[in-house]
């Protein structure tokens, strides 16, 4: 059972990462591509209607930690107190960023929120680009596995780690590449004229880079923690996962040879949802490992919640979760096609 | 005190403190706003439609500090109490992730079809997108009492050998007969805020003379929903959470009325200040006997007092439960004599003309908001020394690992935060005031937003 709880957790926070990880990207995006005030109503008009539903996915994910595996998520979020407390502020400037924009007709005004809305999301996705490097190379446990990682210590992934370090700050760097891609393949699939235009020749230019980084995180992840290479030795099946990223990435740069815009979004979604199924299948049992050698890492069999809540929660988490996917159907469905700022409705 | 003890308590408290005044008016106005879009709906009145737009825009941008002061909450219990969390997150995990799954989905999914897609949806559709809002906010609601009402009133619950706390039934947790009380007050309350509002601003117009046609609608739903819901909040709902509180935490009931010795025929202290060192009440104003009456129907019963029960189990901040629980009482006392009395007007045919009425409701505004507050105060302050209540103290709970100066930095940063986005909220609620309900013809229309349809 606390199997199934993994998986459906790495779901919800794949999903988070895909969906949110678009209206992120189109925020890194927003001051550099959108240059007129169309142009950002357009980008605004784009992800509106969506981005707080894509959020929700990261407070039910965390949400499903708590309920599922208490221990991790006491033990992760008191160790990780300062980045996810400045994760939290970052949320709230880019929401309110993003909804207040359009309240008052004045360029100053609009400025303001476009840079909150902008700056909050870059730096979002260093963090959580940074909290997936932390996740991987592990935290320094005390014996009852509790911990508490300052923002930095000498940047260098050993045994006094802090959150920031060279093999996380990469793992920054790749969330940030790979999430503007994702924005900026979003954008050219959503949005018309030079935005589109320009939103594909961003894409393609940062493609190589997000080749490049990916290869090198990889080999990075190989150095900081050798371990991960455990579960793929074990389990040759495993290998695909690479390739699909691999091929991921290929079909997004032909995609982008051929404008092909929704080709190139699928790709990236592809990109995104197969890394992190990587890491997941490097990482499992485990949940958090120990940087300490003294103290187990945290699995999933010592941080699961009794077997009574986590049977019956799969009952209503998979009808609570089935009727949220029908909204999104529903909301996406009405919201097809390219946006127009032509439609006559409040907002944005 | 331990400073990094204090710390995290004040951090939660001024979270949660602050957050809460969104959601009351969230869910106070969700179903306003469906009965001005009803309204519209059967009459084919579009002035109807004109003044829920107008309620629309203000819960829009009352949501959205809703949610993203909202997110933090869920946050806090693995950043700031993270003992407390790991001991009982295979219990109240449970309703936080159904609010996450069953309500927030739906609310942001609809939100967005009411808020914007009028044009887009038929006046049904419309009306149906508004209900599923009210919906969604209140099942939000539903989650989070049931939450608290596990840890006031723990059920449905074992214990393993390591002190953490497991479900063994899946319709106890929900079906906990305090979170039924609990939601009911809560809710009416909500409502209260959300009546008190709209009627506020109905005659801010009228003493105005301006948009009086939409400040004589606002007035009429706020004062019957006022009306209704200030009377519920007393009876049956306050009523019967008072008793259900005085057999279940008699040691708080006897704090919040300043009850320091047991007594038959105990009064009912209506004002004077808490003296916890001399156990007495300074300047008191009592009546005789109400207390025993109110909790248990006869005069004569013996309600206990402080001196019954163990010092360390007192709630640990006396004056100021018993402030909050007077407060509210109190001013629950005065929303009842206003909406009475505009009730009273109202069906005269009199209060849109009797000004010095208007005054007072104007005037009124804030005094929801306090009581809500000074409610939820007494609740949580009432519940102490315990996090869940009689089996584990709030002192074992908060996170030993994160010291008082990082609890202090991230709190003075929420502080400096929560700051700035109360003075955007008040600026943007009161331009929209002062815009009013309905098309003004001295606005020009946006060149960008030209009907295409």
């Amino acid at each position: 059972m606390a199997t199934v709880w993994f998986v459906l957790v790495a779901f919800m926070l794949a999903a988070y990462v895909v969906l949110d990880g678009f209206d992120l990207g189109a925020g890194i995006l927003h001051l550099f591509i959108a240059r007129t005030n169309e142009e950002r109503r357009m980008v605004l008009r784009a992800i509106g209607p969506v981005w707080d539903g894509n959020e929700v996915w990261l407070i039910a994910g965390g949400g499903t930690i708590f309920f599922a595996f208490p221990l991790l998520y006491a033990s992760s979020f008191s160790g990780f107190y300062l980045p996810l407390n400045m994760v939290l502020w970052l949320l709230i400037l880019r929401g309110i960023g993003i909804e207040f924009r359009m309240h008052l007709d004045n360029d100053v005004w609009r400025d303001f929120f476009d840079g909150l809305f902008s700056i909050g999301s870059l730096l979002l996705t260093i963090f959580f680009g940074a909290a997936l490097g932390n996740v991987i190379r592990g935290v320094p446990f005390q014996p009852d596995h509790s911990f508490f990682e300052p923002l930095w210590t000498n940047f260098r992934p050993g045994a006094d780690a802090g959150v920031l370090d060279w093999y996380t700050v990469l793992a920054g760097a790749v969330a940030l590449i790979a999430l503007t891609v994702h924005g900026a393949n979003y954008l050219a699939l959503k949005t018309e004229g030079d935005l589109a235009r320009r939103s594909r020749a961003a894409a393609r230019s940062l493609w190589p880079l997000l080749a490049a980084l990916t290869v090198a995180s990889c080999i990075a992840t190989l150095l900081v923690r050798p371990q991960v290479t455990t579960n793929y030795t074990s389990h040759p099946v495993g290998f695909l996962i690479p390739v699909l990223v691999a091929a991921s990435l290929i079909i997004m740069f032909l995609a982008h040879r051929t404008a092909n815009d929704r080709r190139a979004f699928l790709s990236s979604c592809a990109y995104l949802a197969f890394m992190l199924v990587g890491a997941a299948f490097a990482l499992y049992p485990s949940v958090l490992p120990s940087g300490n050698p003294a103290v187990d890492d945290l699995t999933i069999y010592n941080t699961a919640a009794g077997s009574y809540s986590l049977t019956y929660g799969v009952i209503w988490w998979s009808v609570g979760i089935a009727i949220a996917i029908g909204y999104f159907v529903l909301v996406y469905r009405m919201f097809r096609g390219k946006v127009s700022l032509q439609s006559g409705e409040h907002g944005y | 005190m331990d400073a990094a003890y204090f710390i995290h308590r004040l951090h939660f408290g001024f979270l949660i403190t602050f957050h809460y005044l969104f959601p009351q008016l969230t869910m106070g106005l969700a179903p306003l706003i469906v009965v001005l879009k009803t309204m519209a709906l059967r009459t084919g009145n579009e002035q109807y439609n004109h003044a829920a737009r107008f309620w629309m825009k203000i819960f829009g941008i009352n949501f959205v500090l809703g949610v993203v002061t909202g997110i933090p909450m869920e946050f806090q219990f693995g950043t700031n109490w993270s003992r407390f969390s790991r001991a009982t997150g295979g219990v109240i995990g449970q309703p936080l992730v159904m609010e996450g799954v069953f309500s927030f989905f739906l609310e942001s999914a609809f939100l967005g079809l009411f808020l914007f897609g009028e044009k887009r949806l038929s006046r049904v559709a419309h009306w149906w997108a508004g209900c599923l809002v009210f919906v969604g906010s209140w099942l939000s609601g539903f989650f989070i009492i049931t939450t608290d009402a596990w840890m006031q009133h723990p059920v449905a619950y074992t214990r393993l050998p390591d002190g953490s706390f497991q479900v063994n039934s899946f319709m106890g947790l929900l079906l906990n007969p305090w979170a039924q009380l609990q939601y009911a007050h809560n809710m009416s309350g909500a409502v209260v805020t959300g009546a008190f509002v709209m009627s506020a601003v109905g005659a801010f117009y009228l003493l105005n003379r301006r948009s009086e046609e939409y400040g004589r609608i606002f007035l009429r739903v706020g004062v019957i929903a006022g009306f209704l819901c200030s009377v519920a909040q007393v009876f049956p709902t306050g009523d019967l959470h008072g008793r259900y509180l005085a057999k279940h935490q008699p040691v708080t009931t006897a704090a919040m009325e300043g009850l320091f010795r047991s007594e038959k025929g105990a009064p009912m202290v209506l004002m004077g200040q808490p003296d916890v060192e001399k156990q007495r009440i300074d300047n008191p104003l009592v009546v005789n006997k109400v207390l025993s009456f109110l909790i248990y129907g006869t005069t004569e019963a013996e309600v206990k007092g402080l001196n019954e029960f163990p010092r360390e189990d007192w709630p640990t901040n006396i004056p100021l439960l018993y402030f909050a629980y007077h407060i509210m009482a109190g001013l629950g006392t005065l929303f009842i004599a206003v909406m009475t009395l505009a009730l009273l007007l109202l069906w005269r045919r009199k209060l849109y003309t009797t000004r010095w009425l208007l005054w007072v409701i104007m005037l009124c505004l804030p005094f929801p908001y306090i009581a809500n507050t000074a409610g939820w105060l007494t609740a949580e302050v009432g519940r102490q020394p315990w996090l869940v209540y009689g089996l584990m103290r709030t002192n074992v709970g908060y996170s030993a690992n994160v010291s008082a100066g990082n609890g202090l930095f991230t709190l003075l940063g929420f502080m400096g935060l929560y700051t700035v986005l109360a003075i955007f909220f008040l600026f943007l609620v009161h331009r929209e005031i002062a815009h009013g309900p309905g098309i003004r013809p001295n606005v020009e229309p946006q060149p960008i937003t030209v009907a295409g349809d």
